[in-house]
């Protein structure tokens, strides 16, 4: 992986001041005291990321957590008091303006979370825009912009004025617009925060679709949770201008860093985040195929006092499961043989699959999920009661440490 | 102990040696604007009463026609109004005034906007600028027919001089409004572009501004219509200047014949810059 951006020690002072209440972060004296001392507002509070090439970046706060401030200061909307950002290794904080417009033009866009489209342009103009500062010729720039509104799906629209759209399709055109300059950066502020629901699922959707196609790098800024947890590879969040924890979601989940991201992770929906890989028993009671008869099986499943009991080749590819009263009546039988008893319509999901989509698979069986790979190959199953106690309070931390 | 300055500050003194001070350094460059602008002045005029009344009348009705949506108000009021002043045998006053206050509203237009970015853009600059705007409207329009005589004599020259003081602050106001106030977000969009100051000036500040700025200049305009009459006092011709004459010799009946020619001019001229500003999308 490579780095793509590196933030070191930025740092954002609002007020009068300044200088002092620098020299007191460098101490380490808190927001709070800094501000009764000099009177300064710490925006952002010794900021400290490595980005990677191709990831999308979560940065996660609520409001007043400086997270805004901190997107801003990568392309420099905002002047940092002190620190670096290095893009490429290149520090944009100490170019010129001509070097700066360049990035600004060539390396990032940026999406606005109320869209920052140019009333007084159509869709196409607007979309043109930044092909336009460039000076890029108008037949070239038009043929771009419309290649990108087709992507998006927005072709029809292009002689509209944005007023005309709904929310939904004005953020599309603001994507739209980011990517005709074809970035490599991307920095979307609560770019969907303004849209209702579905509309911001289809879009978070959309967005990883993107990237799945063209790996850019994506700094997303939110204060919603469930977002972060959907889109985000890996998640900064951020408090009182600090930044508190970096992980990916699934770690920030399960070992907050400290009580407030406990606090916030706290009333999640675990059901979008936790997957079959999470929740399943990694020990769970099989037995290989070949090397078991009737009889076998059957003492198998009486010790463990179970009702049935999964199948497997030698290798763990999977084979079935076999019930055990059907079992015991072969054996009273005299029935040896397995393979007749052998269910293979087990329902089988995959590591990732979301608890979520569990529920439809699970509620009305009696046998256990099987997770297998993409060799049909054993790697767990998923019990009716796990799914049920990792979504409530107590069963995370039995999750956990599973 | 502090002593009240018992002597009268010789205030009128240093206005008058600093007038005169400039009215001897700039002489060159005064009479030079004096008989240029007059010269302009003259030919202005000169080449609208060349067009015959009226061609001139149906022209500016057709004008109002399309600027106002295709409405019929205005065009049979213009057609109405105007063939009232032609009647009483206004025409060539009419003409004076039009000159003027075009030419007055252009000067003012040309210097304020500029004036009214460089305050939107620069808080120092706004800081001064404002109260001096104050002090230019407060002040009591007569106040700068002196200087305006002192300046350029007598005739339309100083008459627009006095105008443009009296009527730039709208322009100037309205211009750092209508910037000042346009969303963040836009200015932060055009910028994470890579805009230079002037793209983001040109593509995205003043067309965004443009119809807060578009009521500025219709202000202007009506602030510089308001001075034709003040103006006449310093031999600025026109409408104005009946109007004084009818004042000048109580004559109830022509003050009223001048004074209604002004009014039908000032409502055609803000309709006709009302529309200008309006969006044409609406």
């Amino acid at each position: 992986m490579t780095t793509k951006i590196k933030v070191k020690n930025l740092t954002k002072i609002f007020g009068d001041n300044q200088k002092e209440a620098l020299e007191l972060t460098k101490k380490g004296v808190s927001k709070n005291d800094i501000l009764e001392q000099t009177g300064a507002t710490v925006g952002v509070y010794e900021a400290n990321l490595t980005i990677n090439e191709g990831e999308i970046f979560v940065i996660m706060g609520l409001s007043g957590s400086g997270k805004s401030t901190l997107v801003r200061m990568l392309n420099r909307l905002i002047e940092p008091t002190d620190g670096a950002v290095k893009i490429d290794g290149e520090d944009i904080i100490q170019m010129d303006d001509a070097n700066l417009r360049e990035v600004r033009r060539k390396k990032i866009s940026m999406v606005f979370q109320n869209f920052g489209l140019f009333p007084h342009k159509t869709i196409l103009e607007n979309t043109e825009y930044g092909l336009e500062v460039q000076g890029i010729d108008k037949n070239e720039r038009k043929e771009r912009a419309e290649q990108a509104l087709d992507n998006a799906g927005l072709l029809p629209y292009k002689d509209q004025y944005p007023d005309q759209l709904s929310g939904g399709m004005q953020q599309r055109v603001g994507l739209a617009r980011a990517l005709a300059n074809d970035p490599e950066i991307i920095l979307m502020d609560e770019a969907f925060s303004a849209l209702d629901p579905l509309i911001r699922r289809d879009m978070q959707d959309e967005l990883l679709e993107l990237q799945k196609n063209q790996k850019r790098t994506i700094i997303f800024i939110t204060h919603d949770l469930n977002e972060s947890l959907r889109l985000g590879d890996r998640i900064a969040i951020m408090k009182d201008g600090q930044v508190v924890q970096v992980d990916s979601g699934d770690d920030i989940l399960m070992n907050p860093a400290n009580e407030y991201v406990e606090r916030f992770v706290e009333d999640i929906d675990r059901s979008l985040v936790y997957t079959a890989e999470n929740i399943m028993s990694t020990t769970p009671e099989y037995i290989i195929k070949d090397e078991n008869d009737t009889q076998s099986a059957l003492k198998h499943m009486e010790e463990k006092d179970i009702s049935n009991i999964i199948v497997v080749e030698e290798d763990m590819t999977l084979r079935g499961y076999l019930d055990r009263e059907e079992v015991a009546q072969a054996v009273m039988d005299g029935q040896s043989e397995i393979d007749p008893l052998l269910h293979t319509t087990l329902p089988t999901v995959r590591p990732k699959t979301l608890v979520k989509n569990l529920y439809d698979i699970i509620h009305d069986i009696d046998t256990p999920v099987a997770v297998i790979d993409s060799n049909d190959k054993l790697l767990g199953i998923v019990v009716r009661g796990a799914v049920l106690s990792a979504l409530s309070e107590e069963g995370r931390d039995n999750v956990l440490n599973s | 102990m502090f002593e009240l300055p018992l002597q009268e500050l010789p205030v009128s003194e240093i206005v008058e040696t600093a007038t005169q001070w400039l009215v001897d350094t700039f002489s060159g460059f005064f009479n030079f604007v004096t008989q240029y602008g007059s010269r302009f002045m003259s030919n202005f005029t000169n080449v609208l009463s060349i067009v015959p009344p009226f061609l001139f009348i149906l022209l500016i009705a057709l004008l109002s026609y399309f600027a106002n949506n295709r409405k019929m108000g205005l065009p049979v009021f213009t057609l109405i109004g105007l063939g009232y002043i032609l009647n009483q045998g206004l025409w060539g006053q009419l003409l004076d005034t039009i000159a003027l206050i075009v030419v007055a509203a252009i000067v003012t237009v040309i210097i304020g906007i500029p004036i009214g970015i460089l305050s939107a853009k620069n808080d120092t600059a706004n800081a001064i600028i404002q109260p001096v705007l104050d002090f230019m409207q407060t002040m009591p329009a007569f106040v700068y027919l002196i200087p305006a005589v002192a300046f350029f004599g007598i005739g339309m020259v100083p008459g627009i001089f006095a105008s443009f003081i009296y009527a730039l602050a709208p322009t100037v106001r309205f211009t750092n409004l209508g910037i000042r106030e346009i969303n963040p977000e836009l200015i932060e969009a055009s910028e994470s572009f890579g805009s230079t100051n002037s793209q983001k000036l040109f593509k995205v500040e003043l067309p965004l501004a443009k119809n807060t700025i578009m009521a500025g200049i219709n202000q202007t305009v009506m602030l510089t219509l308001s001075m034709v009459v003040i103006a006449s006092m310093i031999g600025a011709p026109g409408l104005g200047g009946n109007v004084l004459t009818a004042l000048q010799r109580a004559q109830v009946g022509e003050g009223f014949v001048s004074g209604l020619a002004i009014v039908i001019l000032a409502v055609i001229v803000d309709r006709l810059t009302q529309s200008l500003g309006r969006d044409k999308r609406a």
